[in-house]
């Protein structure tokens, strides 16, 4: 009877490579024939050394003040120039980097855990549960993202960490929809009723069979939604419902700015330059991320 | 004769299906309605019948992985359709499943060892190390070796797959095995080997099989006993032997004269039936295969036949032997 | 298509009181008495015990939502704590203003996202897909705000093209009739205020249209790309039809629906965009009147404000959703 497996046995060059090492191989092989992916990870990158280094690389603290060297223009010693203040924009856009990537990481962290949550409750066992869950990501996407931001931090007060909370509530439905959906398909597999046959628990089920097998999507989605909790955060900033003065976020660097644009554009120019690079590097990345790990999300 | 292991009673799935704004229920999917029979320990049950006769849903039912509109299911005595969901597991140990897909059945992000080892957590089984063990003792008893407990499953073919499929379900010691078209998916090569495993492993832990087919030639060699379904119906079910030489449902017979025969001289006469299967939704009326019955009567469309048991000890569901 | 349409209504129900409700509960989640704040902090204990009363804040939570209920339905929207008068009377020319800008906003997004999508797919992989592409990354990872805040630099205050703040000339006046201002000027056939009004609104509804440009541009991109390479547009190349022919009419049919799709989210983004983009402009749309009332803390100004938009988003994704059945027959409820 075990004659058969041997006479079946497989190619060697599979058999050497540890599974997990050759999904990993797989997954570089397709990441890396995608250029523009490549050179949003390097943005990227290079956002989270600016970030992490921040104290090394800028020249300046963030709140170094001197009323003698107001508005100036971009030199050697101040390679942005200088804001209202004094300050050093190369400085505090370095330092900025920090606040933005916190928010953008943190939120959508905060997202996830709470859409997957519903998300899966909602897929998994239906019925009315999936019904309220359902209509309640409804509601919550029936305002514009930015509006309900701001009602939430006009709630909780106007600074940066309460944007960061109205940021990622307000993209928990985001996350929500994508596992529900997720959570059916895979709920139909026949694995999936294989567990239950061996008697399987559903927190078991759940955890060990469905969330593994909706991981990509979610990471696809994740990295995509830094960049707009990004944005949001700027524009929060900007409107005086995130990150106050003298913070170096970046939106909150435009708005205190905006008025000094026609004598000093450059304190306007490279804190949205700023943003923009970031943003488009989180959005190469993940586009990137989608058609190597997902092919069928590709639009 | 001693209780049977398992007894299903007049088990019944209905699936309403409902229409317009309202949710009314316009129609019921009648999948399977009224199916008994009983599997002794030891043996094998072979239920064999055309696609979307209901012998998928019956298998799942036993294991209330569907949940039955009606019937009874008693395992060892205790009705399962009555039992708690800790009770329900616990059952569940005992009575495994073998799925018909080899390639959908496997958790692609799983290794073999952990596909194996995951019902022997589930139900408390030993520490790791000897749950590894006896993963590795499972896999050489499948046909499979100790090393492939670290790949995944895309890195198998389908016969080896099933294997794997197997040795999940031996793995928590179960008394019935429910397989599901455990070979229809696999090339016809690959079949009579795992078959042959099937049949090395009932003599080796004394295991009780449902076998549920499509066709009956793939059960022959397996089956103790065969019961024929038909649009959620059981028609016909006798032991093996007498059901093979002198089927009696006209529906078996058709069925049985569409299994090529090896020997060329045997010129019996296929049985070509007319007509698709009635939907479930709408079965006919009387007795469910009356339409596309070659031997049909006037009776046959007016009156539902009932199962009858006959001197060999069968039982047949037609008209014919009132 | 009937049923499907009173399907689409009744989830449409649940949806609008939800919303009413968070609304609601918004409000109330605010830190610090409502009375409190209109009266100021040198209020005497009665001045406020009987403005609670009047405010109905002695009320269970419930009953307080149920009043709530019966004065939006009856079309009262609250009155407004900074003007003292009724949000409802307020809120028209706001928003209308926002509909206006918004409205031209969406025609641009449309008319050049459509065409660099359409141009993108049919000249795959040549300069001009990848500029295009390129400048439609660009613009959805861009900060409208930034966006406008160089606009006014560039067109206003360097080439001194374009007016940058509000409406209309402050000097001039125009007789709001429907509150719209393309419509009232030339209704009242003042074609010189008309091209007034039209110059105020190109600044602001470029940066208002930027993010929704570059998302229509991608996605009918990939949708065009997907049906140029289907069975029936290799035939109607065969039969020798006119490139440029086929791919305007029987693709753009085809691409339809994602397009639309995409159309009834990105109204949600104008929505919430102009909020930004009227700050900016000093657009005296609903979005600068929201900012504004958060300046103030004008609580009923802000609960009203999101109520009303966050509607206006809803219906306008209804209304998509009913177009979908008509467009495409197969689409079904679900």
């Amino acid at each position: 009877m075990s004659q058969t497996a041997q006479s079946q046995n497989l190619p060697a060059a599979v058999k050497e490579r540890s599974p997990f090492i050759s999904a990993l191989v797989d997954f570089w092989k397709a990441f890396r024939k995608n250029k523009p992916a490549i050179i949003g990870a390097v943005i990227v990158f290079f956002f989270i050394l600016l970030a992490v280094f921040a104290n090394i690389i800028a020249p300046q603290g963030i709140n170094n003040q001197n009323i003698n060297i107001r508005l100036e223009p971009p030199s050697a010693q101040h390679w942005l120039g200088t804001d209202s203040f004094g300050r050093d924009i190369f400085s505090r856009i370095v330092f900025g980097a920090r606040l933005s990537l916190r928010v953008g990481f943190f939120a959508v962290i905060g997202s996830i855990i709470f859409g997957t949550f519903l998300g899966v409750i909602a897929g998994y066992f239906g019925k009315v549960i999936d019904t309220v869950i359902s209509r309640f990501f409804d509601i919550l996407l029936a305002f514009p993202s930015i509006l309900l931001s701001i009602a939430i931090v006009s709630i909780l007060g106007p600074s940066l960490n309460n944007a960061l909370v109205a940021i990622a509530i307000v993209n928990i439905p985001v996350f929500g929809r994508l596992v529900r959906s997720r959570v059916l398909t895979v709920k139909e597999e026949e694995y999936i009723m294989a567990a239950r046959s061996i008697g399987m628990g559903n927190t078991r089920i759940i955890f060990n069979h469905i969330l593994p097998n909706s991981f990509a999507p979610i990471i696809v989605q994740g990295t995509l939604n830094i960049a707009t909790a990004i944005l949001d955060a700027a524009g929060l900033g900007f409107l005086g419902m995130g990150a106050q003065p003298p913070q170096p976020e970046w939106g909150t660097m435009l708005s205190d700015s905006r008025q000094y644009i026609t004598d000093a554009p450059w304190t306007v120019l490279f804190p949205g330059l700023a943003i923009i690079l970031v943003v488009i590097g989180f959005n190469l990345m993940g586009d990137g991320l989608r058609d190597a790990l997902d092919p069928r999300m590709k639009n | 004769m001693s209780e049977p292991l398992l007894k299903v009673e007049n088990l019944k799935k209905y699936y309403p299906i409902k229409n317009g704004v309202l949710g009314r229920v316009s129609e019921t999917v009648r999948a399977v309605d009224g199916v008994s029979f009983s599997v002794n320990e030891g043996e094998t049950l072979g239920i064999v019948g055309e696609s979307g006769c209901g012998k998928s849903t019956t298998g799942r039912m036993i294991m209330r992985l569907i949940e039955p509109t009606e019937g009874k299911v008693s395992f060892e005595g205790k009705n399962i359709l009555s039992l708690s969901k800790s009770d329900l597991r616990r059952v569940r140990k005992d009575i495994q499943m073998i799925f018909q897909d080899p390639f959908a059945s496997l958790n692609p992000r799983q290794t073999v060892g952990k596909i194996i080892e995951e019902p022997m957590i589930v139900h408390g089984m030993g520490n790791h190390k000897e749950r590894k063990q006896r993963v590795e003792e499972l896999l050489e008893l499948v046909g499979l070796s100790a090393y492939h407990a670290k790949r995944y499953p895309h890195q198998f073919s389908g016969g080896q797959r099933q294997r794997i499929g197997i040795a999940r379900a031996l793995a928590v010691r179960p008394k019935l095995i429910i397989a599901d078209e455990p070979v229809s998916a696999l090339d016809v090569s690959v079949q009579s080997q795992v078959l042959n495993l099937l049949q090395d492993l009932q003599k080796k832990f004394h295991l009780t099989y449902i076998f549920i087919a499509h066709d009956l030639s793939v059960v022959r060699h397996i089956s103790n006993r065969v019961g024929v379904m038909y649009l959620g119906k059981m028609v016909e079910i006798s032991d093996s032997e007498i059901l093979y030489d002198h089927p009696k449902h006209p529906y078996t017979k058709a069925l049985l004269s569409a299994v090529p025969i090896p020997d060329p001289n045997s010129r019996s006469e296929r049985i070509i039936l007319s007509g698709d299967v009635p939907s479930p939704a709408h079965p006919p009326a009387g007795c469910t295969f009356h339409d596309r019955c070659p031997v049909a009567m006037d009776l046959c469309a007016r009156e539902k036949p009932v199962m009858k048991k006959l001197e060999d000890g069968r039982l047949v569901s037609c008209h014919l032997y009132d | 298509m009937l049923s499907y349409s009173i399907k689409r209504v009744l989830m449409l129900i649940p949806v609008l009181l939800g919303m009413t409700l968070i609304v609601f509960a918004i409000i109330h989640a605010i830190p610090g008495n409502p009375a409190l704040t209109i009266l100021g902090t040198k209020a005497t204990p009665e001045a406020i015990q009987n403005l609670n009363r009047s405010l109905g804040l002695d009320q269970p939570w419930y009953i307080q939502y149920f009043t709530y209920l019966k004065h939006i339905l009856s079309g009262d929207l609250g009155t407004s704590i900074q003007t003292n008068t009724p949000i409802a009377n307020q809120i028209w020319p706001h928003l209308a203003a926002t509909i206006e800008l918004s409205f031209v906003a969406m025609i641009i997004a449309v008319v050049v996202g459509i065409n660099a999508g359409i141009i993108s797919a049919w000249k795959k992989n040549s300069v001009l897909d990848y500029t295009a592409m390129i400048v439609a990354l660009i613009g959805v990872s861009m900060p409208i705000f930034w966006l406008g805040l160089l606009e006014q630099w560039a067109f206003s205050v360097k080439l001194n093209w374009l007016p940058s703040i509000g409406r209309m000339d402050i000097i001039s006046n125009v007789q709001p009739i429907t509150n719209l201002y393309l419509i009232d000027t030339l209704l009242e056939g003042q074609l010189d205020q008309f091209w007034m009004v039209l110059r105020h609104l190109i600044l602001p509804s470029i940066a208002l249209a930027t993010i929704p440009t570059a998302i229509i541009a991608r996605m009918t991109r990939s949708s065009m790309l997907e049906v140029l390479k289907s069975d029936y547009i290799r035939t109607a190349k065969a039969k020798g039809q006119r490139m440029f022919w086929i791919v305007y009419k029987y693709a753009l049919k085809n691409a339809f629906i994602p397009i639309l799709t995409v159309i009834g989210l990105q109204t949600g983004l104008l929505l919430g965009g102009a909020i930004l983009t009227e700050t900016i402009f000093g657009w005296p749309g609903i979005g600068l009147y929201i900012y504004n009332a958060i300046q103030y803390r004008d609580y009923p100004v802000i609960q009203s404000g999101i109520l009303v938009i966050a509607f206006i988003f809803v219906m306008v994704n209804f209304i998509v959703d009913l177009l979908y059945g008509l467009i495409d027959p197969r689409i079904k409820y679900r």
